[in-house]
């Protein structure tokens, strides 16, 4: 019994800090998003709608083709690093994928704002090379240059949880599967991926999570219209003071992740039954 | 497996040889993806002038260094206050962190997954509402605009990777050896000051680390509850970068990346097998 009171009295403050600087909060965007002059209603989302419909579809397909680019290349890199048979290239690989994983996001937005831009290194080397004339030359920094900077700093993450789960599976349906004459592909796909589903899922819900919520990056790439929710919650508060539409705005958001983070449940307590 | 590709026939050496082309194609495909835009930031840190339709800067040289790191610079504001902040943070982290991670391991807790579940909750939705309302609210108590401020909204994103290490930490370490201490005499608190602490180390030590970048790189809690009045190097970022100044937004995203990098190249020597294995049990 006392011990029990020990542990909880030890849990206690960090488990108040969580509660009080982010549940608290979390509830008071929550409310907030229904206060209107007066009272509480509807009002907010009326104008979330009217004013950011365009907005909010745009960052759901943003986010979502970014989840499954990230899916692809992970199981790509996660595969060729267990199945792929030159022990150099695996090697090289392994070393390479990596590095993007820990630059944090705001220096993602300035390194591809820089690269991708009308004269930024790669139309440079492009016109160079012959690829493209200079007059062909155009700028990256819209939705595609969002696309390429969650897919450029997510991928390592998601490699690295994926690649963990595929090298403890078991060997011996690998090697099974490839004794009967299966192409590396086709393990790859109906062997391999299979198993670690979860660990995929867990990677790529997180990183979905991540890219809803980063404001770095679209007021760095792509601050225009369309931009996405975060953008337009900062800009809500910043020019307007408008709490009641940003906390609108955040919870739309907030339900759009629980979705996903449903799905995820789902399947955890499916695995767990 | 192994044996096979040791002593290949001359076909399969052939074979293989051919099977670099589109290998190394791949690979230097990819080294420039990842490295290319990283070079482009090195080009723009020491380039004087750079515009199109020029590949490379026109001038090189470190003019723009010295500016920001001479003493009327705000750039040695900036990084004073990202360290300053950083630090404290992984101090308040971990002190909340090692009692709580302690209990979570060792300790017969009720509803203890569902306690390290609500550490992820920062993690698990997006966190851009509740910073914009802590701000509000920090606002009304004096606090925005302050390094305490900053500290504690960091602190609160900083908890989920404390917690969850710590807890996967005192985990690794065998209780044998606490209750060994504990048998010959020594007191609850010095079993876990000389046996169990130092054992659980290098694990606390990994999430320090973590806790610390994360505070550094931190952008969107510094920008509603820091700014403008507590300055930060992912706020120097920005603001000048909005300001089309990409020589210093350059400079400062390289002193962001350096101890990123730098965490990279260290993380398996502090993340041993036996406490990865053990997150989120």
């Amino acid at each position: 019994m006392s011990k029990r009171f020990l542990g909880l009295l030890l849990v206690l403050p960090a488990l108040a800090v969580i509660v009080l600087l982010f549940i608290v909060p979390l509830a008071a965007s929550v409310v907030g998003a229904f206060e209107v002059e007066g009272g509480h209603g509807f009002g907010n989302f009326v104008k979330s709608v009217e004013l950011y419909r365009g907005d909010t579809i745009f960052t759901v397909l943003i986010v979502s083709l970014s989840t499954l680019l990230i899916g692809l290349f992970s199981i790509a890199i996660g595969g060729y690093l267990t199945l792929g048979e030159n022990p150099r290239a695996v090697a090289i690989l392994r070393w390479l994928y990596r590095w993007p994983m820990f630059i944090p996001f705001i220096v993602v937005g300035q390194i591809l704002r820089t690269f991708l831009a009308k004269n930024g290194l790669m139309n440079n080397l492009l016109i160079s090379a012959g690829v493209i004339t200079p007059m062909q030359a155009t700028a990256f920094l819209d939705w595609r240059g969002i696309v390429i900077a969650f897919v450029w700093k997510q991928v390592p993450f998601v490699a690295l949880l994926v690649a963990g789960a595929m090298a403890s599976i078991d060997r011996g349906t690998i090697e099974a599967a490839r004794n009967l004459g299966a192409s590396r592909l086709r393990i790859l796909i109906e062997i391999v991926v299979p198993q670690v589903a979860t660990t995929l899922l867990v990677g790529l819900i997180l990183s979905f999570v991540t890219m809803m919520s980063v404001l770095s990056v679209p007021l760095m790439i792509n601050a225009q219209s369309p931009t996405m929710l975060t953008a337009d919650i900062a800009f809500r508060i910043n020019a307007y003071g408008d709490y009641g539409v940003a906390n609108a705005l955040g919870l739309i958001s907030l339900v759009i992740t629980s979705g996903v983070a449903w799905i995820y449940l789902r399947h955890t307590m499916k695995e767990r039954a | 497996m192994s044996l096979v590709s040791a002593s290949p026939g001359i076909g399969q050496r052939f074979r293989i040889d051919l099977w670099w082309l589109p290998r190394a194609l791949i690979l230097a495909l990819l080294a420039f993806v990842i490295f290319g835009p990283l070079l482009n930031l090195l080009l723009w840190t020491v380039a004087e002038r750079w515009y199109f339709p020029h590949v490379l800067p026109l001038d090189y040289g470190f003019s723009v260094w010295t500016r920001v790191f001479s003493p009327r610079g705000n750039a040695m504001d900036s990084l004073q206050n990202s360290i300053l902040v950083a630090v404290l943070t992984v101090i308040v982290s971990l002190a909340l962190a090692i009692p709580a991670g302690y209990a979570l391991a060792r300790l017969k807790l009720p509803l203890r997954s569902l306690i390290l579940l609500a550490f992820l909750i920062p993690q698990a939705f997006p966190n851009l509402p509740v910073y914009v309302n802590i701000a509000r609210l920090f606002y009304q108590i004096g606090l925005n605009g302050t390094i305490t401020g900053v500290v504690l909204v960091h602190a609160v994103h900083g908890l989920v990777y404390a917690v969850w290490i710590a807890t996967a930490a005192f985990s690794a370490v065998d209780p044998e050896l606490e209750q060994a201490a504990r048998s010959i005499g020594a007191g609850p608190l010095r079993a876990f000051r000389d046996v169990t602490l130092p054992l659980a180390m290098p694990g606390l030590m990994a999430s320090a680390i973590f806790v610390f970048l994360e505070s550094l790189d931190e952008f969107t809690g510094s920008y509603f509850v820091g700014a403008p009045d507590v300055n930060m190097l992912p706020l120097l970022l920005y603001s000048a970068g909005a300001g089309g100044n990409y020589q210093i937004a350059s400079i400062t995203a390289l002193l962001l990346l350096i101890p990123s990098i730098g965490f990279m190249l260290i993380v398996e020597r502090f993340l041993k097998a036996d406490v990865l294995s053990r997150v989120g049990h």
